[in-house]
């Protein structure tokens, strides 16, 4: 067992974690090198849109990677930031964008503490069930509602200029600050996950009564948790609705929470063929490209 | 880098030549070809209604325009959007970042055409929408870059519901899809249902969309109205009738009354569940000589009769590839102004007129299903009851709310 | 007239009795669910999509071969069913010692394959199927006009259901099926070949929805998306009921479907919504379902 050798040779422990370390930093390099030079070579709207449903993926993945909870309802938290975001940007011409966003999130985030409150006292399937019900009361509150346009949606967002001086019309400007709002996502994953806070995550998800005995307020960490995850999610709505200038029900529908799964789905089970965890955002990648063709094929 | 830079330059450079090119009277094609893209629902519920056969329809009319215009050539892109809104302004943009594309047509969903307008305006392009009913579209959404050609909810509220109300249908029960699209038509339709003189007593507005109607029937059946106004579209409306029919709505002495209804929902229908339904249509395939021979034409490609929107496809093609090669150049500004200088007067539309909000006005036809002892054939499904003038068919000017109208 | 909340009492029967029709039909649907996840522990998320092969079947077997309706209602769940048990066999069985997160995950993934690739052959605008000639017409009720076939429907859900509790309750195969769903490892050391039972209940259950597709024909579009629409409804009826609870599901069955035609008189927008905020109040204050056993 691994164990055993890693109590039998602590260096070799070390050894290998500094390897680890390595390896994951160069990939962050290579990763932010790809991330620079991709728009020369792809179209960056639709760079943007694997950029934005990658972070929406890896939001998701930190709840059922590291938590172990599997949300139903992760749409809901998408759909809020686009919406809110567009409806202020939309009504408030004055607004930057990055402020339009920062709004989003913030929505996102009250909505994810709602949620989470309620659904984190149940566990396994009876979690996803209840993420699910409250997303259907999310959709049902977007179609009902006047500012969302319902159906025909939430049109003629500007993108406008960010932080009031550059103007995000060009593609290329607002591709490299969709890429900027990923790697903050990412950091903000990264860092939460190798924080002591993500090692007690992980060993909720492995053994939750173990972790209570231990004394951690579980279900204060899993909350948390999922807050960070809402935040993420709506962070990526709201910048995804700067992009196409639009918000629509397709991201509220829970088709959209299930497409989310698929995506990380993919990414996890990279992992058990030995690699990080990272490919999330390959799966997710790999899924607008499945969107991409059924677009233009 | 470099390679960006370069297009970008390039594309300011030619927006530049052609704004001049304008003033001087000697525009040219954007880099020597006419790009259409035609984008559309090819596989989901309004699949039939314009899908694969509105493809087909716009290629028979660059076929038969000669496949070039002033000697460039025309280029089709085509796209499902999945009705969408998301996948089409995307698409569209696309189209236009790296294909330069000029005009984009076809264009069903209300939502998808309502984002495909904001983007088309962004980029100064050119849309021709056929497939969308929302009158709002060319009312608060009207912008100068697009046309609605084929129909909108305006015209078969009043055509509709005004010849129902003649006819002594003076009580209804409005069925209302719950969202944008319905509530307007719902409005539309008591308006001139009140004006008419007769009464709404009631209604019910069910979520979009609903595979079960039946409880919807029954209160409509409950509600002791003549008439029941189906304001909704596309599969909901196909249930609605086909609920309808299984409960018996009309045999105990009501009616219905459809208001955005296609010739392919009434095919799939079936007569015995349609029969005597009145209806407002731009057109009608057997409505007369030059009609028929298009249709049949039609019918050799694809292999069905052509809705008003597949026909609304060809016949707004061909009059943007005309007024392009008048014109002499496919900027949308002076091609738009072409297209509405002139009368639009072919198979398809009579005494068509483009106006300034986008608005193509043409005369629209009060129609009726046959009853299945009337039909001879598989597609003959309507007979015309009478022509709503241009003139009158379609919302005045004077009720606009579009910015481009002068009030 | 009577009124009744303000709608005359012929319309506020008729739509209890609509309904209860389509409450059965729930029933019918969460059955197979709540069977399913009993035994197997997994939330079968391709139910929806084995309810629409059910309804394609009966359609394709009525154009291609001419089986009618009859023969469809007595095959097609057969069929259906032994295609679910070769999807356990080979699929479901090699993950069954993992979290029952990933059975959830990977009928998901099956159900999208189904629906995908019936889209791709046949669009998703649906196709209908004739009501069988023996239910045209209706049943003059006195206070409503009740479709024949919908009084059918009502019926052969009903006797269905009835027929699955007892199966489960009342038989020796029942009694296997139960004590395998408490404790599964000691009924193989009583000698019970568990795989083979956990295999035929796969088989049941699917062919439970299969049946519902059937009887869903004649009634709406059959339509590749049919299924996926329904299937969060009837998820959350199972958990209302109470996940793996027979008689849960059958009960909570009928009542959602009473309740969602009461909300469509008088609240008609939210009749999507509604079963939902059940849910979420169910889970709330009793957190096993309304029949299930605490943990």
């Amino acid at each position: 067992m691994a164990d055993a050798q890693t109590l039998a040779r602590p260096s070799a422990v070390i050894e290998r974690q500094k390897r680890a370390t390595m390896r994951r930093n160069l990939f962050y390099i290579a990763l932010i090198v790809v991330g620079l030079v991709a728009p020369f070579v792809a179209y960056p709207v639709f760079l943007m849109k694997v950029l934005c449903f990658a972070l929406f993926a890896c939001a998701f993945n930190l709840l059922l990677g590291y938590a172990g909870l599997l949300s139903f309802g992760h749409a809901a938290f998408l759909a809020t930031g686009g919406y809110i975001t567009g409806y202020l940007l939309a009504s408030y011409p004055g607004l930057t964008p990055e402020l339009g966003i920062i709004a989003g999130t913030l929505v996102a985030i009250v909505l994810g503490a709602l949620f989470g409150i309620l659904a984190i006292r149940r566990q396994g399937i009876y979690f996803a069930m209840v993420t699910l019900a409250l997303a259907q009361l999310v959709y049902f509150v977007f179609v009902q509602a006047p500012f969302t346009g319902g159906e025909d949606g939430l049109h003629g967002v500007p993108r406008g200029e960010l932080l009031g001086f550059i103007s995000l019309r060009d593609n290329l400007a607002m591709y490299y600050f969709v890429f900027a709002v990923f790697l903050f996502g990412f950091a903000v994953i990264q860092r939460t996950v190798h924080s002591p806070y993500g090692q007690v995550l992980k060993a909720i998800r492995e053994n939750e009564p173990r972790a209570v005995s231990l004394g951690y307020n579980t279900d204060m960490y899993k909350l948390v948790a999922f807050v960070i995850s809402a935040a993420l999610a709506g962070l990526a709505g709201s910048t995804k609705t700067v992009v196409f200038q639009l918000a629509s029900l397709t991201d509220a529908h829970w088709h959209m929470s299930g497409e989310v799964i698929l995506m990380t789905l993919l990414g996890v089970s990279a992992r058990y063929w030995g690699l990080s965890w990272e490919p999330v955002s390959w799966s997710a990648c790999s899924m607008s490209c499945r969107n991409h063709h059924w677009a233009t094929g | 880098m470099t390679f960006m830079k370069k297009t970008l330059t390039a594309s300011i450079a030619v927006a530049a030549a052609t704004s001049m090119a304008i003033s001087t009277a000697h525009a040219e094609i954007s880099d020597g070809e006419v790009r259409i893209g035609y984008l559309a629902d090819m596989s989901g519920t309004y699949r039939d209604l314009a899908g694969p056969g509105g493809l087909a329809a716009m290629e028979m009319a660059i076929e038969d325009f000669g496949g070039s215009v002033n000697g460039a050539p025309i280029e089709v892109f085509s796209a499902d959007d999945r009705n969408s809104a998301d996948v089409g302004a995307n698409t569209v943009r696309e189209w236009i970042d790296r294909d330069n594309v000029d005009m984009v047509g076809g264009l069903v969903a209300s939502s998808v055409s309502i984002a495909v307008t904001k983007v088309v305006e962004e980029n100064n392009k050119l849309a021709i929408i056929s497939g969308s009913a929302a009158s709002s579209i060319t009312n608060e959404h009207c912008t100068p870059n697009h046309i609605h050609y084929v129909y909108d909810t305006y015209p078969l509220a009043n055509g509709t519901a005004k010849a129902v109300v003649d006819q002594g249908g003076d009580s209804w029960f409005m069925l209302t899809a719950d969202y944008a699209f319905g509530h307007a038509l719902e409005g539309d339709v008591t308006k001139v249902v009140e004006e008419s003189g007769g009464e709404i007593v009631g209604g019910v507005r069910h979520p979009f969309p609903t595979s079960d109607f039946s409880s919807y029937i029954l209160q409509a059946q409950g509600s002791g109205a003549k008439i029941v106004g189906l304001a909704n579209a596309g599969a909901d409306t196909v249930n609605a009738i086909t609920t309808a029919s299984q409960f018996g709505l009309t045999q105990s002495g009501q009616q219905l009354a459809g208001l955005l209804i296609f010739l392919n929902d009434v095919h799939a229908l079936g007569l015995q569940a349609t029969q005597n339904l009145l209806l407002t249509t731009g057109w009608y395939w057997d409505m007369d000589e030059e009609a028929r021979a298009w249709a049949d034409r039609y019918y050799e490609e694809v292999g069905a009769r052509p809705t008003m929107v597949q026909a609304g496809i060809y016949s707004s093609t061909m009059h943007y590839l005309k007024s392009v090669e008048a014109a002499g150049t496919d900027d949308p500004e002076v091609v738009r102004a072409q297209m509405a200088a002139e009368p639009i007067n072919d198979f398809f539309a009579r005494n068509g007129q483009i106006r300034e909000d986008g608005r193509m006005v043409h005369d629209m036809y009060l129609a009726q299903v046959k009853t299945p002892e009337e039909s001879t054939n598989e597609w003959d499904l309507y007979k015309i009851l009478s022509t709503i003038p241009a003139d009158e068919a379609y919302r005045p000017l004077s009720e606009s709310q579009c910015d481009l109208v002068q009030n | 007239m009577m009124m009744i909340f303000g709608v005359p009492l012929a319309v506020f029967m008729g739509q209890l009795t609509l309904g209860l029709v389509n409450g059965a039909f729930y029933a019918l649907l969460s059955l197979g669910l709540a069977v399913i996840f009993g035994l197997l522990k997994i939330v079968n998320f391709a139910h929806g999509a084995q309810y629409m092969l059910g309804a394609f079947a009966t359609l394709l077997a009525f154009q291609y071969l001419g089986i009618n309706y009859w023969l469809a209602l007595l095959l097609v769940p057969l069929v259906v069913g032994a295609f679910g048990m070769l999807l356990e066999r080979y699929l479901l069985r090699r993950i069954s010692h993992l979290d029952h997160l990933y059975g959830l995950l990977l009928t998901f993934g099956l159900a999208l394959i189904f629906e995908g690739t019936l889209v791709n052959f046949f669009g998703v605008s649906g196709a209908r199927y004739a009501t069988p000639e023996v239910f045209q017409g209706g049943l003059n009720l006195g206070f409503m006009f009740l479709p024949t076939y919908r009084a059918w429907v009502l019926v052969a859900a009903l006797a269905m259901c009835l027929f699955t509790w007892f199966m489960i309750e009342r038989t020796r195969l029942g009694a296997y099926l139960r004590a395998g769903t408490e404790n599964s490892q000691l009924m193989q050391a009583f000698g019970v070949n568990v795989p083979l039972l956990i295999t035929l209940t796969y088989g049941f259950g699917v062919g439970l929805a299969a049946f519902a597709g059937v009887l869903a024909a004649p009634l709406y579009p059959v339509s590749p998306t049919m299924g996926s629409s329904l299937l969060i409804v009837v998820f959350a009826v199972v958990v209302i009921g109470g996940m793996g609870s027979i008689l849960g599901a059958i009960m909570t069955g009928l009542a959602m479907g009473i309740i969602e035609g009461l909300t469509k008189v008088y609240y008609p927008e939210a009749a999507n919504t509604v079963i939902f905020l059940v849910m979420i109040l169910v889970l709330m204050f009793r957190p096993a379902g309304l029949f299930g056993k605490e943990a």
